[in-house]
């Protein structure tokens, strides 16, 4: 299109080296970021060291801050204008699984509370016909 | 070889659908002649069916909607007298196991291939033309959308003469839906049918939305843009978000079903209400996307036929996007009697009470739109009052729905049938009439007659009338849904009266019919000269009718808001519009047969699959494949049009209109 | 590009906000296009990570998740999917300075590291349906199949998409076509390795809990 402006810094023309060493760095940087940030997590889980309520809130900041450097570093989302419509949907995706996640393990499980026992014996196995 | 396909799938003692599919064929068969006499099956192929031009893939959605708006409320004519029948011993004509496919394929119809065709399809037509685009984001893609939706619907429809569709309902909830207690085709066709169409659908919410977000004209700020477009954008993100919950949830059903797992069994610890749970979750939202395209409808012929730009356009954008937001938390509200507690039943049932409140925002804006206005009472805008009416009822019974202890009542009864149905047939098909009736002129270059036009509406306003508010007294009086028989006398004269509502109804629809016959063969006399039959003020009023296919020769300058308008109050003739300076030559996309061909392979995959053909299931996902990559080395992906093709129609326009 | 604004006391110029300056180039909407799917897909993981949660402690009887994982698979697995993240993003690097030899290295890199996530994954199912924990056995095993399984069929589609791309870099070279193209895949790989962060952190680290 004549009239397409440039709405942002993106790039389609090859890079400067020295944009190159930049970005190797900051790849770099993410790879380590997220391999201490698995390390810890899975040290987390398995030492006694962490008080045992405290673990599932700890992994759950782990693989958020993780999932920060995967987007951060890898996905290269910054607060640019030219980014506001990536985060403003990131925003709503997020929103949107949060809900889906936490509203139905609240309601399965207020469902699941007000059920009358079933046996949950092994004959509870068999198959329906 | 057949899998489970044999001879005896076809009903052979059924008579209804044996006299429906011949009456089809026969239908198909003369369409098919018609053309063939025309010789219009090259035109056929070069203009419609491998076109990526988003005018043309919005009246190919229209036009599916449209046809299957007739098969679903076949289907709704034959429930009404069933019901209105099968009173205190009376056994009716539909028999059990039919009247469950029936109230499934017309609630599966209606939703998905009426309701969100039409308004995809409006939406396709109209949004790039408003924002002063040359098309969608993906062209391509766009096509390949609507030949989905129409495999789906080619699934759904051959499930009538080949097998049998699910008795499930429209959601098919477990176990009944399972294969214990659902064996045959009938769910699968269900599930291949939707999840298809599915992906076409959220294919074509990834379009619009990165449409209305990257590639508005220069100028066009957020809040420039017309209202149509912000509820248009909120209803496809709404479809990005919601759509592969509905994916989701299907696909474990599927895995259910061919695969033996257990997410919804009644065995092996699998947990039904998981299944209701998801699957609302996906609902819920739908109804929004349902409703938020004609909300849009509904800002833009208010505000052109009062002559008066939409009162309170920030409210407007604020509460189209309060709406997305919200739609995503009330989802409880379709099983508060599954057995949550009182406090989780009651932030939902809040929570539903509170999404009224940006509906009712705009019905206000509405209003004050119109009050001081110079009004018309045209046929589009007849349509959207009705709808304020009738929308309003539907909302209020929904509010008063929202109330638990009241829902205890009256879940799944036919108030609740009454409810859903005011306020979509109020709110979306009074909006796709306003819509169709509204744009028409814009695609075809001729206005629709005025007096079918108004008779369609007499007749869908008092049948609706008629036909559903028996339904609210029926169901304070303890009639559920879905009922083949019953035994109460005393529902009997309702259940007539409703029947009567449903003959007005079709009474209309045969309007809509005749309306466009009627149009096109007297289309010399409502001949849309100027491109601006209404006096609009969005920019598609700018552009010839039909437009090229580029949509605009020079891109639009905007800077305010109803540049169009604002033009034409200024003295200025159209196009007389602040432009860019013209471009020498413009680029359009290549016609492309990607969708079609993936559309058939689909139907090759959905059909293997229902009837455990593995074969050509395989060979359909492998030719989608062959397709897609065909696409991605294609050589030419636009031809460039040249300076003089491209100022061509603008100068035809202007001369007739001189 | 910028407006001039006056008003009586001053002149002012403002640069055009983001939103006003038209139509963006062809590789911001390509690419926003791809971003907005990857939200989708990740909302349709969501629903398969809720139905996993909620089914987790439905057993019926049947083996638990502590019972059936292998923490050094895991960990394994995660560095395969990590490392592929990174030499995902040097085959990034290739394409934006149009290197075929760096893309072509870096995009075999990514493939090997697939394979073998694919192999340990794959490895994992087999053995887990031969001692009769299959997904049929009990809801939670349905629920750990299609939430792990659906992950790994995004990263065979992955690699199938790679080996394409380098067929299209190895005939057409880099067009801009092809260039946005695996700009998409890139955002693709990234995104998946963000879900198997969940996928790690929720199954295989929360049976341990």
């Amino acid at each position: 299109m004549n009239t397409e402006a440039k709405a942002g810094n993106e790039r389609e023309q090859p890079g400067a080296p020295g944009d190159l060493r930049a970005s190797l760095l900051k790849y770099a940087g993410g790879l380590a970021l997220a391999i201490i940030l698995t390390l810890v997590s899975f040290w987390v889980s398995e030492s006694g060291a962490v008080w045992p309520g405290g673990v599932p809130v700890l992994l759950a900041a782990l693989a958020i801050a993780q999932m920060g450097v995967h987007l951060l570093l890898f996905l290269h989302i910054s607060s640019g204008p030219e980014n506001t419509n990536n985060i403003m949907s990131l925003a709503f995706g997020v929103f949107v699984v949060v809900l889906v996640i936490f509203g139905s393990m609240i309601i399965m499980h207020s469902l699941d509370t007000r059920m009358n026992d079933m046996p949950a014996s092994p004959h509870a196995t068999m198959a329906m016909p | 070889m057949f899998g489970k396909l044999s001879w005896s799938a076809i009903p052979t003692d059924q008579p209804i659908p044996l006299i429906a599919a011949g009456l089809v064929a026969l239908g198909m068969l003369g369409v098919a002649g018609w053309i063939t006499k025309r010789g219009w099956w090259t035109l056929l192929w070069t203009d419609w069916i491998t076109s990526v031009d988003h005018k043309k893939i919005g009246v190919m959605y229209v036009l599916l909607a449209l046809v299957m708006l007739v098969r679903g409320f076949i289907d709704a004519l034959m429930m009404r007298t069933q019901q209105a029948l099968a009173a205190n011993g009376a056994r009716g004509f539909l028999p059990p196991e039919h009247f469950d496919q029936i109230f499934s394929a017309h609630g599966t119809i209606m939703i998905f291939f009426v309701g969100m065709a039409f308004m995809v399809g409006l939406m396709n037509f109209v949004v790039p033309l408003q924002i002063g685009a040359r098309d969608v984001a993906f062209p391509t893609l766009n096509s390949v959308s609507f030949w989905l939706t129409a495999t789906g619907v080619l699934l759904l429809n051959l499930s009538l003469v080949i097998g049998e569709f699910a008795r499930t309902g429209w959601l098919a909830y477990p176990p009944l839906s399972e294969l214990a207690y659902s064996p045959g085709v009938g769910v699968d066709y269900y599930l291949w049918a939707i999840q298809i169409s599915g992906v076409g659908t959220l294919l074509s919410g990834i379009n619009l939305t990165a449409t209305i977000l990257k590639m508005r004209t220069v100028g066009m700020g957020y809040m420039r843009m017309p209202i149509f477009c912000w509820t248009a954008l909120t209803s496809n993100l709404l479809i990005i978000a919601a759509f592969p919950i509905l994916t989701a949830t299907l696909a474990m059903l599927t895995l259910d079903r061919y695969l033996g797992f257990h997410f919804f069994t009644n065995d092996l610890g699998g947990n039904v209400m998981m299944y209701v749970n998801l699957i609302w979750a996906w609902g819920h939202p739908e109804v929004y996307i349902l409703i938020l395209p004609a909300f849009g409808v509904f800002s833009e012929v208010i505000a052109t036929f009062a002559g008066k730009p939409i009162f309170g356009y920030r409210s407007m954008a604020a509460a189209a996007l309060a709406i997305c937001m919200l739609s995503f938390m009330v989802w409880l509200h379709h099983f508060f009697t599954m057995g949550a507690s009182a406090d989780v039943n009651a932030f939902f049932g809040v929570m539903t009470m509170i999404i009224a409140v940006p509906t009712g925002v705009k019905v206000f804006n509405w209003l004050w739109t119109l009050y001081g206005g110079s009004i018309r009472f045209s046929v589009p805008l007849m349509w959207s009052l009705g709808f304020m009416v009738t929308f309003i009822i539907g909302g209020m019974t929904g509010v008063l729905l929202a109330i638990p202890p009241v829902d205890f009542v009256t879940h799944n009864s036919l108030f609740l049938v009454a409810h859903f149905h005011n306020v979509i047939i109020g709110g979306v098909i009074f909006g796709a009439y306003a819509g169709y009736n509204y744009w028409f002129p814009k695609a075809f270059g001729f206005t629709l007659d005025e007096r079918w036009g108004r008779a369609t509406f007499w007749c869908w306003l008092v049948g609706f009338y008629l036909a559903f508010m028996p339904l609210y007294l029926l169901g304070l009086m303890g009639a559920t849904r879905r009922m083949q028989h019953y035994a109460e006398p005393e529902w009997q004269p309702l259940m007539v009266v409703a029947l009567a509502g449903a003959v007005l109804i079709c009474i209309g629809i045969g309007c809509t019919v005749v309306q466009l016959v009627v149009s096109i063969r007297t289309r010399a006399r409502r001949r849309d000269a100027t491109g601006d039959p209404w006096d609009g003020r969005s920019l598609e009023w700018a552009t010839p009718s039909p437009p090229p296919a580029f949509n605009f020769a020079s891109p639009v300058l905007v800077n305010e808001r109803d540049t169009f308008w604002a033009a034409k109050q200024a003295g200025l003739p159209a196009p007389g519009l602040p432009e860019m300076p013209a471009p020498s030559s413009v680029p359009v996309p290549e016609r492309s047969g990607t969708g079609f061909f993936i559309a058939f392979f689909a139907t090759g995959l959905g059909f293997g699959m229902v009837w455990h053909i593995w074969w050509m299931a395989i060979a359909g996902l492998l030719g989608i494949v062959g397709v897609a990559l065909r696409l991605a080395w294609r050589k030419i992906d636009e031809t460039e049009l040249g300076g003089d093709a491209v100022a061509a129609p603008y100068l035809a326009r202007d001369r007739e209109a001189a | 590009m910028s407006t001039v604004v006056d008003n009586p006391v001053q002149t002012i110029t403002r640069p055009v906000p983001v939103s006003q300056r038209g139509p963006a180039p062809r590789h911001v909407v390509t690419t926003y296009g791809m971003w907005l799917f990857l939200l989708s897909d990740i909302v349709m993981f969501s629903a398969f990570f809720a139905a996993f949660v909620v089914l987790r402690d439905h057993t019926a009887g049947g083996p638990a998740g502590h019972a059936l994982f292998h923490r050094q698979t895991v960990l394994a697995e995660t560095a395969c999917l990590l490392f592929s993240s990174f030499s995902c993003a040097l085959l990034g690097l290739g394409v934006e300075h149009r290197h075929k030899l760096a893309t072509y290295g870096a995009a075999a890199a990514t493939l090997v590291l697939g394979a073998a996530f694919m192999t340990l994954e794959v490895s994992e199912f087999m053995h887990m349906i031969a001692i009769g924990a299959g997904p049929g056995r009990s809801a939670f095993l349905s629920g750990f199949f299609a939430l792990v399984g659906l992950h790994g069929i995004h990263v065979a589609c992955g690699m199938l998409w790679l080996i394409v791309m380098l067929a299209q870099v190895a005939t057409l070279g880099f067009l801009p076509k092809v260039a946005r193209r695996l700009q998409c895949f890139a955002l693709y790989w990234h995104a998946i390795d963000i879900v198997w962060v969940g996928v790690f952190t929720v199954v295989y680290l929360g049976a341990f809990t």
